[in-house]
């Protein structure tokens, strides 16, 4: 469960981002591409090769969720709500918590390389928990 | 027997050359007792860890986590032969300490988070993915003599 210790570490730390999320962003998708092929096989309609618009722009949507979920800490259910219907009834996702992990270590690693000693334990500890939450509630309408 | 290529041995051993196997061990360990709790199971003896500040200060975390991740680096010097090399070691965390394979994943994890904070840009996706590839053959290696 997030405390309010780390809501506060988590909105402290998307804000040191300083308008690099949209980068974050698509390295996090690149780096789980490269680090766990199966990944790709949801993107058969995507260029993946490095730098290409398509992952840029999915990266952005992707942190643009994120972001708006980080505004909404108290009410993730309802927040992720449009996302957790998506990912149910559409996407089909491999049941976000076990996909969601590769998603998860893929932008902690973004995060830990831009951040360096500021990605502390407590820091790591409330970013782990978020994505955790996140993808509970994506996987919520599954079945 | 796990292929690996000349450039994942490369980025390995690049990493790891720039690695403190002391203090990564002992931030990699105690950073899985702080983000994963419940393994604090596994350490009853270890005194307090309380809060992360008791976890992080902790002296027996700190010589465990240097051990284990010395061990790590005999994984690395055996790139080619992990199973043989972690037979012993798998046997005990069966056997006497009784750990959940499923915790090796997250060490594995939590280290790479680890070398990414202390490498910065230098821990590219390419060597992320050389990483995650030789923690997952170390969490298997410790997992096969499992009964």
């Amino acid at each position: 469960m997030l405390t309010a210790e780390d809501k506060k570490l988590i909105q402290q730390t998307w804000g040191k981002l300083g308008g690099a999320e949209e980068e974050v962003g698509a390295e996090a998708l690149w780096r789980m591409f490269h680090s766990y092929p199966p990944t790709k096989t949801y993107f058969p309609h995507f260029d993946l090769s490095q730098g290409s618009d398509q992952i840029r722009s999915h990266g952005k949507k992707v942190v643009a969720a994120l972001g708006n979920a980080i505004k909404n800490l108290d009410n993730l259910s309802q927040a992720l709500s449009e996302l957790s219907n998506l990912h149910a009834y559409n996407l089909r996702v491999d049941p976000p918590r076990f996909s969601l992990q590769f998603l998860s270590q893929c932008l902690q690693v973004a995060l830990a390389t831009r951040l360096g000693k500021e990605y502390t334990p407590e820091v790591h500890s409330a970013v782990d928990k978020f994505m955790s939450a996140v993808a509970s509630v994506l996987a919520e309408k599954y079945r | 027997m796990v292929n690996w290529t000349a450039e994942e041995k490369q980025l390995i051993a690049s990493v790891w050359g720039k690695v403190s196997v002391e203090q990564c061990g002992a931030e990699a360990l105690a950073r899985l007792l702080i983000v994963y709790p419940w393994t604090q199971r596994f350490f009853a003896s270890f005194g307090n860890l309380s809060s992360p500040t008791a976890i992080i200060g902790n002296p027996m975390v700190r010589a465990h986590g240097k051990k284990v991740l010395t061990s790590f680096g005999e994984a690395i010097k055996n790139l080619d032969n992990i199973k043989k090399c972690f037979a012993q070691l798998s046997k005990l965390h069966c056997e006497k300490l009784h750990v959940d394979p499923e915790n090796f994943r997250l060490l594995g994890d939590i280290l790479i988070v680890v070398l990414a904070a202390n490498c910065g840009k230098e821990f590219s996706p390419a060597c992320q993915a050389a990483w995650q590839k030789m923690v997952r053959v170390v969490a298997h290696a410790l997992a096969h003599e499992y009964h």
